[in-house]
């Protein structure tokens, strides 16, 4: 006890204090609360308008195979013939005339420009429909989609309202969703195409910035000596990080397109140019990991004749390996979600199959993103949301997992 | 004492340069094969220096220089055709903090004999660390639980562990830094018994900055001050009759 201070200003020093505690802890709520905010906002209107992209509108068709006699032969629809012969068969036509019978003059109108490709998917699962009538689900068109999911213009909610009478439409998951690619029709297109090319493009990129950007932060924290030289590329390093990333989009079309003249649009020379932009942030990473790494475990390593080779990855590499994983995945995640670079390499034209190959034309999800946003089909509008949500599903995924490797595989001493 | 006097270690004019700095100078000092050499010095006395220099892990430390000549059973071990990794197998170190690997007990005592190649098979490498941790009096504690984390014993068992890993690579001297400074008096009392049982085996030299224990462990001492060697000799006559003033003032407890 001071007796110097009386008790009564004691006490109210300890309440301005305890004031003081509470002031900040509110304002750090305050702030915890208003970030959750806006994160509740993004997800809730991401999840209103893209759920409906999840489902599709069909319209069950009946089609009399039997009397539009179409040129195929029910045994012959298997392999590389069949498919030839099943494009050469007509089943747009079939499908047009097959819906003016059923739903009057303006028929093929209520289907979507891709409603044929279910009718013929449908033959060719089940080659016995060609002898009889059957009824097919088959896509509706993008305004009879939006008009049963209860947005669209007065003419199409009295279609919907007269094929509703005949219990004739129905919701379902959209499957085409996770198959298909871009498509001029909004009834029919897919995010598959772009996923599949943002994965081919993020496996180039982890495939050269992992190992060089880990050798890169090993070699400058490990072996190379303090001078005025490493600063220099520490520097530039951590200033490479910051660069704006359009700018990595005119050094891939600069270096990559037009020096070594690779393929245009290509998920490898979208990898390449990501890689480009991921690399400083690995390197820092893997630095810092690396610094974390207790000197004490060197010293001991190298106290029982271990080379610098093994001491490094003996010992340094797999404790600094969880940070510098999480590291990666974050720069991944950053790298996945990033528009600009790929625009000036290409990556935003239109494509309607997924790639197959490196050097195939593709599209990246955010792209595919920025290219719906911009599309005047209000169809597009809730596929937009839709891929927005895949999207984030996917960073989530790539995120949680940082979480789980860092996790597991860190070392407490 | 009749104990043989064999040098393992002769060092000769050594001096130590931390950039401009110079943290040893012109120490000429033998380690011996059958004697345990303490050094004491008060802090920053250049003692731990001068040890690190013995298996070259000053070459660690940037801008870090030797001069003057190290001979282990008379190879300078400064010169350009001496391996440090060969160097550091035959010349062990126990460090001032228990460092083991954050790997099982197993792994840590196996390290040293698998980058060697020291065992060709499983079975050896188990006689290897069974071996190690017996020598290191840690056997009959962790036998049960060699696949635990070598940091989840206990300090004074920890340090046991490190001694074990530098037995494990079948070294000719053990160096060892400050080994108990971290320890209550029981683990200490523990790893000063195991010195005893370990000399004769290993050539031994200690740095701690704990008379009494020089006194214990040691039957040559060794006094730094400033960088330099004040004097060095039997244990027993320099604690009981000092050549030089400073060893005097310093074993009298009036400075350090």
């Amino acid at each position: 006890m001071n007796s110097a201070v009386p008790a009564d200003e004691r006490r109210r020093r300890l309440r301005q204090r305890h004031a003081a505690e509470r002031r900040f802890r509110l304002a750090g709520a305050a702030a915890v609360l208003i970030s959750a905010g806006f994160l509740l906002f993004l997800l809730a209107t991401m999840v209103s308008g893209g759920l409906r992209g999840f489902t599709r509108t069909q319209i069950a068709l009946p089609v009399d195979f039997a009397a539009a006699g179409l040129p195929l032969d029910p045994g012959q629809l298997e392999g590389r013939e069949g498919a030839a012969s099943l494009a050469g068969a007509g089943f747009e036509g079939l499908t047009d005339h097959a819906a003016i019978a059923a739903f009057g003059p303006h028929g093929a109108r209520l289907l979507s420009d891709a409603a044929w490709i279910s009718v013929r998917n449908a033959v060719r699962r089940d080659p016995s429909l060609l002898a009889r009538r059957a009824v097919i689900q088959v896509p509706a068109a993008s305004g009879i989609d939006i008009a049963f999911k209860g947005r669209g213009t007065p003419e199409a909610e009295a279609e919907v309202a007269s094929l509703a009478r005949r219990s004739a439409i129905s919701s379902h998951f959209n499957a085409a969703l996770f198959s298909a690619a871009d498509s001029t029709d909004a009834a029919a297109v897919g995010v598959w195409g772009a996923l599949k090319g943002s994965l081919l493009t993020m496996a180039v990129t982890l495939g050269l910035a992992f190992p060089v950007g880990v050798l890169a932060a090993l070699y400058l924290e490990e072996y190379a000596p303090r001078n005025r030289w490493t600063d220099l590329i520490e520097v530039s390093i951590n200033n490479l990080a910051a660069v704006p990333s359009i700018i990595f989009g005119l050094l891939g079309l600069a270096l990559f397109l037009n020096t070594l003249g690779l393929p245009r649009s290509a998920p490898l020379v979208g990898g390449l140019t990501l890689a480009l932009m991921t690399m400083p942030v690995i390197v820092i990473a893997g630095r810092n990991a690396i610094k974390g790494v207790p000197p004490s475990i060197r010293d001991a390593a190298l106290a029982v004749g271990a080379s610098p080779v093994q001491v490094v990855f003996h010992h340094v590499l797999p404790l600094a390996l969880p940070g510098i994983l999480t590291g990666t995945i974050i720069g991944m995640a950053r790298a996945l979600g990033e528009t600009a670079p790929l625009l000036m390499i290409g990556m935003r034209a239109f494509v309607a199959a997924p790639p197959d190959r490196l050097t195939d034309p593709a599209t990246a999800l955010p792209v595919q993103i920025f290219l719906w946003s911009d599309e005047v089909n209000r169809g597009f509008v809730e596929k937009t949301s839709a891929a927005i949500l895949v999207l984030l599903f996917v960073l989530l995924a790539m995120n949680g997992l940082a979480v789980y490797l860092r996790n597991r595989l860190e070392t407490r001493w | 004492m009749t104990l043989p006097n064999r040098s393992k270690i002769e060092a000769k004019g050594v001096s130590v340069f931390y950039g401009d700095n110079q943290a040893i100078r012109d120490v000429s000092l033998n380690i011996d094969q059958d004697r345990v050499t303490a050094f004491i010095g008060p802090s920053g006395c250049g003692k731990s220096t001068f040890l690190r220099t013995l298996n070259r892990m000053n070459d660690t430390i940037a801008g870090a220089r030797v001069e003057g000549e190290i001979r282990l059973d008379g190879d300078d071990i400064y010169a350009s055709g001496m391996d440090v990794v060969e160097l550091r197998a035959r010349v062990g170190m126990v460090f001032q903090k228990p460092n083991p690997f954050p790997k099982s007990i197993y792994e840590n005592v196996a390290y040293g004999a698998r980058i060697h190649g020291l065992a060709r098979s499983r079975e050896a490498l188990d006689a290897v660390v069974e071996q190690a941790l017996t020598r290191a009096g840690l056997w009959n504690e962790v036998k049960d639980r060699l696949k635990d984390s070598g940091t989840a014993l206990s300090g004074g068992q920890q340090q046991r562990l490190c001694i074990a890993r530098a037995i494990a690579v079948d070294p000719e001297v053990i160096l060892m830094d400050e080994p108990c400074s971290a320890l209550d008096p029981i683990a200490t009392a523990r790893i000063e018994e195991l010195i005893h049982e370990l000399r004769g085996r290993y050539a031994i030299a200690i740095v701690t900055h704990n008379m009494q224990q020089a006194a214990r462990v040691s039957q040559v001492t060794a006094f730094f001050h400033m960088g330099q060697l004040v004097e060095h000799g039997d244990t027993a006559q320099l604690f009981t009759s000092p050549r030089e003033e400073r060893t005097k003032d310093y074993i009298t407890g009036r400075y350090g």
